[in-house]
């Protein structure tokens, strides 16, 4: 099987790490990931903002650079949710605009082989104990779009509670959505922040050290809260934690 | 009060006061979550719940495919039942019919049963032009009337008011419009609803005409359906002598046999009933019983644009059950004015730039506010995937593009005020074409980093008046795979050796070499 990473431009220019985390992972599970160096970006923020036909390249883009790997494996349930669930979209959008099937038909071979890290882990590698130690508080916030657009349900927090060493709380409100939301962040930016503070008071209040999502972009701004905020909780990428073994540990 | 809320500032600037409005959102944090984790509840005990959910959206989908013809059988039933039936094009020409029908009558008051139709066309302002004054009989709409003040929340339209606030309407406003609160109101609740009761009361007995919507019509019979908690809507329906219902062509429904599916999934999404306590269902007149005329005024206002689109059609399948707002993060947060709309929250946001067009102000920003989080979606009991009618109208807002406006296709030119934005679009898309000028930009921004800023000037302050900035690696992930293949995967500053050491996998031949102090890396 050939698996490809989809570390997704935010991951790629600001979260090397959990590239690396996933890499490590998924190598310790037998499991040889390429990282192909012509990807770039998803077009997600283009398409959620209004522009959908300046997504449409950055969709072919993805197809052309990813479409020959039997897997593709995302550490972020928003930029699978995007493929899995947008590029579809984008298919059927432009076939209603009178254009041919051309989009759908490049984009459709991607589709059903993009997976969000915890889906590959359990669904396709079968694993749930993935040998990871981490010995920290932990409190598991399920984002939006990997909640509910990948419908990733337990799997997560079954990979969490696999971990030896962990101690997994349950976070109140947990369906609530951050507030992050891409260009709503900034967009609508006091509602936005509330979100935000309403979010990192309910971590704080499981007395947990470790705020664990499975998105980058929720936790840069849950973690730039919590520094505003100064608390002494830390976000950490749920890849991390999964990458993290008792003789190297991750962070 | 104004129904039409023109004038009203953008989502963003009105959000801005409700958040910092502390009491504002006590109370709405506490009514929504109550609200939500009854509905909750009530949904998890039906197990075909699923399957209500999809019935209710096909059964609205193809009467809407075909909605010309359930509305001319409707109107066919309703006339043989004696009713008459009026057709309005907008707001202003079912003003003009209400206006007139009670003039007719020679009255100068009417009751009204709560209704979101007649509030969406500003009917109270239009009738106290004409000289007649319109009293809301429902406690919530009578909280806001009397409070000179707009409603907040589709169901709840007083949401926004705690019970202490509630007591000072009434104490003050009561006497000035009928009987006046008793002497030494509290805020007990049981107090505050004898105390409408009594006002309203007189009310209930007096008026000759009454107005209403309906939140559904069945066509077969031309049979009207109000559905509501209080009773009020019974004694409006029941004791004046003419009835006058203004509904949304959209709420026609062709049979009994689907109105069954709605009066399962309507009360538990809004209240968290299993039934709700009062269904009034009329048809025509009955000799002897109930008003002697029943006019019918079907109200278009957008709607058949609406239905044009084919993306955003669906909002019109909605049944105002309100569980939207009610599991919305932003609604909690903002509050239902900040939607400048009698139509707030998550629908709101889909329904007014529809209905109304997305050349004010208000209502081009209406599309953003939402962190797309699908709540709303997930609760929606016709299945309205509202992100994704929101992300269609984003897209009307900055592209324009054609779109059907009073019947005729349109051009719409793209919204001023998102230059910057799309230019910034623009400039990403030509990074993202080239991975090479995403690696320069991602290698400008690694050696730069010591001078970046913790926080930004100018439209970034948006992000970090509240937000630090994450700190710029030293080296990204492309580099550092183009320098190691992947080998030696660890976080970055660590000591971290071969991922082979860990458990001997088929990738366990990688090693450290090649491993460099990343801060040599780059360019």
């Amino acid at each position: 099987m050939r698996v490809a990473l989809f570390l997704t431009c935010v991951n790629d220019t600001l979260y090397p790490d959990t590239g690396r985390a996933v890499v490590k992972l998924l190598s310790r599970l037998g499991v040889e990931v390429d990282f192909p160096a012509a990807q770039t970006c998803c077009g997600q923020a283009h398409y959620n903002t209004g522009y959908r036909h300046q997504a449409e390249p950055l969709a072919r883009h993805f197809s052309d650079v990813f479409g020959e790997y039997d897997a593709i494996v995302t550490p972020s349930g928003s930029c699978g949710s995007m493929v899995r669930e947008l590029y579809p979209r984008m298919g059927e959008r432009a076939r209603a605009e009178g254009r041919d099937d051309g989009l759908a038909r490049t984009l459709a071979p991607v589709v059903p082989k993009t997976y969000e890290l915890t889906e590959f882990l359990v669904d396709v590698l079968g694993v749930t104990d993935v040998g990871a130690y981490y010995p920290h508080t932990v409190t598991y916030h399920p984002t939006c779009h990997g909640l509910r657009s990948l419908g990733l349900g337990d799997r997560p927090t079954r990979l969490l509670a696999a971990v030896e060493g962990l101690d997994l709380v349950e976070l109140p409100g947990a369906r609530e959505c951050c507030g992050f939301g891409g260009t709503f962040a900034v967009k609508n930016s006091d509602v936005s922040a509330a979100m935000g503070t309403d979010k990192v008071r309910a971590a704080e209040s499981t007395g947990a050290d470790v705020l664990c999502a499975a998105d980058n972009s929720c936790l840069m701004h849950l973690g730039g809260t919590m520094t505003r905020l100064r608390t002494a909780m830390r976000p950490v990428h749920l890849a991390e934690i999964l990458a993290s073994t008792e003789k190297e540990p991750w962070s | 009060m104004s129904g039409t809320y023109l004038g009203m500032p953008a989502f963003p600037a009105a959000a801005r006061d409700a958040v910092r409005d502390t009491t504002l959102r006590a109370n709405l944090r506490h009514a929504t979550h109550t609200i939500r984790d009854k509905r909750a509840k009530a949904v998890a005990e039906l197990d075909d719940w699923a399957r209500l959910r999809e019935a209710g959206r096909q059964i609205k989908d193809h009467t809407l495919r075909h909605l010309g013809e359930h509305l001319l059988r409707l109107e066919e039933a309703v006339t043989a039942a004696g009713g008459t039936v009026h057709w309005a094009a907008d707001a202003d020409e079912a003003n003009r019919i209400v206006t007139d029908l009670v003039r007719a009558t020679g009255e100068r008051e009417v009751v009204k049963v709560k209704s979101m139709a007649t509030q969406e066309i500003g009917l109270n302002e239009a009738l106290e032009a004409a000289g007649i004054h319109a009293y809301e009989t429902d406690l919530a709409e009578l909280i806001v009337q009397l409070g000179k003040d707009r409603p907040s929340h589709i169901l709840v339209p007083a949401i926004h008011r705690n019970r202490g606030e509630i007591r000072d309407i009434f104490a003050r406003e009561m006497a000035q419009w009928g009987r006046p609160a008793p002497d030494g109101l509290t805020d007990a609740p049981a107090e505050l609803a004898e105390a409408a009761r009594l006002h309203l009361r007189e009310k209930f007995l007096r008026a000759k005409v009454g107005v209403s919507g309906a939140n559904f019509m069945v066509a077969e019979t031309g049979t009207m359906v109000v559905v509501e908690s209080e009773g009020n809507g019974r004694m409006c329906l029941t004791l004046p002598e003419t009835l006058i219902s203004v509904v949304g062509i959209e709420k026609v429904v062709p049979t009994w046999r689907d109105l069954e599916v709605f009066l399962q999934t309507l009360p538990r999404s809004s209240t968290a009933e299993r039934m709700n306590p009062y269904t009034s269902m009329w048809t025509g007149t009955t000799d002897g019983d109930g008003p002697t005329a029943f006019h019918l005024v079907l109200l278009d206002n957008g709607r058949t644009d609406t239905l044009a689109d084919e993306v955003g059609r669906q909002a019109l399948r909605c049944i105002r059950c309100s569980a939207c707002l009610n599991v919305c993060p932003v609604y909690e947060r903002a509050g239902g004015h900040a939607y400048g709309s009698v139509y707030p929250g998550p629908i709101g946001a889909i329904l007014s730039p529809q209905l109304r067009g997305t050349a004010s102000e208000i209502d081009a920003s209406l599309p953003y506010a939402s962190s797309l989080c699908g709540a709303c979606y997930e609760v929606c009991p016709v299945a309205i995937d509202i992100p994704e009618v929101l992300v269609h109208l984003r897209e009307r807002v900055v592209q324009g593009g054609e779109f059907t406006r009073h019947g005729a296709k349109t051009t719409l030119k793209p919204a001023r005020g998102h230059a910057a934005e799309r230019a910034a679009m623009r400039a990403a898309g030509l990074v993202f074409a080239r991975p090479g000028l995403l690696r320069a930009g991602q290698r400008l921004a690694a050696r730069t980093r010591r001078a970046h800023p913790r926080t930004l000037p100018g439209p970034g302050r948006a992000w970090s008046a509240t937000r630090d900035l994450p700190t710029v690696p030293k080296e990204s992930f492309r580099d550092w795979w183009q320098r190691t293949q992947g080998r030696g995967a660890g976080p970055a500053g660590s000591s971290g050796t071969a991922s082979g050491t860990a458990s001997g996998t088929a990738s366990g031949t990688a090693s450290a070499e090649g491993r460099t102090d990343e801060g040599k890396a780059g360019a």
